[in-house]
């Protein structure tokens, strides 16, 4: 899997290196700001109200 | 080298790469989980209390720019007393609209949280840039009674992350454009979730009005779980309206330019 993405990357070594922090980085957001929250609220619902 | 051989190798190579595949899937879910752990136990409750803090002072900047507080009163007079003045009664706000400012100097120097109507969990208590919601069928603000409130213990913001930590006495400060409500903390009570009485305008009394402020807050017990309610009471205490100035344990956070 990532063998094939790296062959898949354009460019040398360090152009290949660059894509990857950007994809990371990327990566990391969508999971941080989206990714998460959405399984939190779904599945780790803790109440904090009385009813 | 014979065809079966050459077969055999090419099968032994897919099966080589099928195991390889599985397990950087497996290695990458693993990574992932402890990515989540990371975000679940420390990004939502600071980073996320961050932005719901950020949020509430861009608000309290506007109240202040709407009436400017006159600095040199107060570099005279350094102790702010509550006026005699009745506190204003907040007009029923909208569901999910943002009405009030909570200020706790115990839950940090710089604890502030913007208080919307309603305890939705998805638009109010999840939310980004709110975090505290009021019980819809508690007291308005300011009217005798008693004004609930509710948060996270833990995610989300944690804007009721330190409520255990609350002493006697400890001021509970609710900001609104016209000025400061401010509340002493009494005790904490633990309860189930179903204990709706401690809403009742005076809290746990069948009474309708007792003539006592009381402010209520509301979040889960123990932290991480919700298996019962952590209940904290604070007892009215003065109203500071805005022409004089914060009260003096908010005057940093307040004037600070933050």
């Amino acid at each position: 899997m990532y063998s094939a993405l790296w062959r898949l990357l354009p460019g040398g070594v360090l152009p290949k290196l660059l894509q990857l922090l950007v994809l990371v980085m990327v990566l990391l957001v969508v999971l941080f700001e989206w990714v998460f929250p959405w399984i939190a609220q779904v599945f780790l619902v803790e109440q904090s109200t009385v009813d | 080298m014979t065809l079966s051989s050459k077969k055999s190798i090419r099968r032994q190579s897919k099966l080589m790469h099928f195991i390889g595949l599985t397990g950087e899937m497996l290695i990458t879910a693993g990574v992932i989980m402890g990515l989540f752990l990371a975000w679940y136990l420390v990004w939502n409750d600071t980073i996320q209390g961050q932005r719901q803090k950020e949020s509430a002072i861009t608000l309290s900047q506007e109240w202040r720019s709407d009436e400017p507080i006159q600095v040199e009163s107060e570099l005279a007079e350094p102790t702010v007393m509550p006026s005699d003045e009745e506190p204003p009664v907040m007009q029923s706000p909208a569901s999910g609209d943002v009405f009030a400012l909570l200020y706790v100097p115990r839950f940090g120097p710089e604890y502030v949280r913007k208080i919307a109507e309603g305890v939705d969990v998805e638009t109010v208590l999840n939310s980004r840039t709110l975090g505290v919601g009021r019980y819809p069928q508690s007291n308005q603000l300011g009217e005798v009674g008693n004004f609930a409130l509710a948060a996270h213990r833990n995610g989300w913001g944690a804007s009721f992350g330190s409520i255990g930590e609350l002493r006697i006495g400890d001021r509970i400060y609710v900001e609104v454009s016209k000025g400061w409500h401010s509340y002493a903390f009494r005790n904490l009570e633990y309860v189930w979730a179903s204990e709706v009485q401690v809403l009742n305008s005076f809290p746990r009394l069948k009474v309708e009005a007792t003539g006592s402020r009381v402010i209520t807050l509301t979040s889960c017990h123990p932290k991480f779980s919700d298996a019962e309610r952590i209940i904290a009471y604070g007892v009215y205490d003065g109203w500071y309206p805005r022409a004089g100035g914060p009260p003096t344990e908010l005057a940093a956070i307040v004037k600070g330019g933050r």
